[in-house]
């Protein structure tokens, strides 16, 4: 049997040679001589380091850029709330839940801001007026209207946050500061209006 | 009628209905005879007179027509079945083997099919068949969208997909961080540990029983009791707040339910000690940490002297350590469900300031 794809026979030494000559023209390898000389080729490998990795960087600064978006459709943090004297003894004033994340609750001696968000996983507790609690509906937790957890798995109280008579006398909630029962915070001046 | 409703809706309740299902599993399990051909039918048939009759009733029915809890039928059916199948066939191997046959499995060992048509062709039956259904399904049952999401207002109650009912139920009892993250874990690292935990070649092709009755036991436990009951709860049983409401109770959401929780820290320094609670939390959270650790290593110590000696001396130290964190941790859940039920007791650990409760 022959096979008529088979290449003529060679001998093994001059093989090589003459693929060689093949690839890089008569001369051979002494053809790239002189063209780009050992030391010429690293300028050319800098300046491609470079931009590459300058292409890289503009990507992930434009991709950082690209998180941080031009306009917000947030609500501000911090919003007024009308006067001290509208709010009523025992009462969860629920007008800024929805837009603000805020219950505003006024005792006795003091009015506070208490966040929306049930300590355990986030969600939003709803206030149950009859029962006296705030009853989150994923997994149960309770809380008493001054916001400790009293039942359910929520580890710690809500959170309250800064809240202070601006001076044209109207409530101002500002959410950028929080105060936490389990740190003591609920004492500071800042986490209450004094209504005494 | 109402009276026997009442009686029922008590029976349900979770401390009532998770024991129960628990006592029932370990008698399901432990005796050979349920496993028979005639059970299997028994077990369909009670299974339809309880949804069947119960769908009677309008508030039962509310919850079970809604499309999202039709899987969970389907499940509690194909639940049963599947559990009938392995142990009917278990039982069957162990008798043979009683009487010195082989397993039933090695009669078929020797016989040989061709891939086309008896595996192809089932296949794409079992293809059609499932299409058509889901497509039926589609057109009858209604998933639709609700409205856009609104971050001050949680759906009451918010209910997690129906498979991960079991994990909701359990963030009931423990912290996000165990309930959500470890626990979770744990039971997906658990279950791909177990042929590097398990090496024994009983039971390899064949069902069994009687040579795993260990592993068949708390596998099964862990997959009907803690996941399949749990589901079952989550879905039928868990309303309003999620609060608990019997089958054929109506889903009051101002339902009032005492479920005021302390933790043990509270017990041993307020109850026991007529002491305030110490500021300093470490000293404060000594009777949790004693309690942890001592269920983690007492209870596995135990074990190897009593319940699991014999294993013990079979594996290595670590191997048999291993495999006791992961049994220990899944039995942390009923436990803790028993102490919640029993004792009020919220956290173990408490440690909010570092948001660490266990």
């Amino acid at each position: 049997m022959t096979d008529s794809r088979q290449s003529p026979p060679t001998s093994p030494t001059a093989a090589p040679t003459r693929r060689a000559e093949n690839i890089l023209g008569a001369e051979g390898l002494s053809g790239l001589r002189g063209k780009t000389s050992r030391r010429g080729f690293f300028p050319w490998l800098g300046l491609a380091w470079v931009s590459i990795t300058a292409g890289f960087a503009m990507l992930a600064g434009v991709s950082l850029r690209f998180l941080f978006p031009n306009v917000l459709f947030e609500p501000p943090s911090t919003f007024k709330a009308g006067f001290p004297s509208e709010y009523e003894v025992g009462a969860v004033d629920e007008r800024f839940k929805s837009k603000f994340g805020v219950w505003i609750v006024r005792d006795e001696a003091t009015l506070f801001a208490l966040s929306t968000i049930c300590t355990h996983l986030g969600c939003t507790p709803n206030w149950l007026g009859g029962e006296q609690k705030f009853k989150c509906p994923c997994h149960g937790s309770g809380f008493y209207i001054d916001g400790m957890n009293f039942e359910g798995p929520a580890p710690r109280p809500l959170e309250r946050y800064k809240i202070y008579v601006a001076d044209d006398g109207q409530v101002v909630v500002d959410k950028n500061s929080k105060y936490q029962w389990e740190k003591g915070q609920w004492d500071n001046p800042e986490s209450f209006v004094s209504m005494a | 009628m109402d009276l026997f409703k009442e009686q029922v809706n008590r029976l349900f309740e979770p401390a009532t209905f998770i024991g129960l299902s628990t006592v029932g599993f370990f008698m399901l399990v432990y005796s050979r005879r349920v496993w028979s051909t005639t059970s299997f039918w028994v077990g369909n048939v009670v299974l339809t007179l309880f949804f069947g009759l119960s769908a009677l009733d309008p508030n039962f029915n509310k919850v079970i027509t809604k499309p999202d809890n039709i899987p969970i039928l389907i499940m509690v059916y194909t639940a049963w079945w599947t559990l009938w199948l392995s142990m009917n066939q278990a039982i069957t191997n162990d008798q043979r083997m009683e009487l010195g046959l082989p397993p039933d499995e090695q009669e078929d060992s020797g016989k040989k099919v061709w891939a086309w048509p008896d595996l192809v062709y089932t296949e794409l039956l079992a293809m059609l068949l499932v299409g058509g259904l889901l497509v039926i399904w589609s057109i009858f049952l209604k998933a639709p969208l609700e409205e856009p999401a609104n971050i001050a207002d949680s759906p009451n109650p918010s209910k997690a997909p129906w498979y991960f009912l079991g994990l909701q139920e359990m963030l009931v009892y423990y912290d996000p961080w165990l309930a959500g993250v470890v626990f979770p874990g744990l039971i997906v690292v658990g279950l791909m540990a177990i042929p590097f935990i398990d090496f024994n070649p009983l039971g390899n092709g064949y069902f069994t029983f009687r040579a795993r009755k260990f592993a068949i036991t708390w596998f099964l436990f862990g997959y009907i009791v803690l996941w399949v009951v749990l589901i079952f709860l989550g879905t039928f049983l868990r309303g309003p707040n999620w609060n608990f409401y019997g089958p054929y109770e109506y889903w009051d959401p101002h339902k009032l339910e005492a479920l005021v929780n302390i933790n043990l820290s509270e017990y041993f320094w307020i109850k026991w000690f007529q002491q305030p609670l110490p500021s300093n939390w470490m000293i404060r959270e000594i009777p949790g940490f004693v309690a942890t650790l001592a269920y983690f290593s007492v209870v596995g110590f135990v074990l190897t002297k009593t319940y699991l000696k014999q294993m013990h001396q079979q594996m290595t130290t670590i191997r048999y350590g291993i495999l006791m964190t992961l049994f220990l941790s899944m039995m942390a859940l009923p436990l803790k469900m028993l102490l919640r039920w029993f004792f009020d007791l919220k956290y173990v650990i408490a440690i909010p300031e570092y948001f660490f409760n266990i």
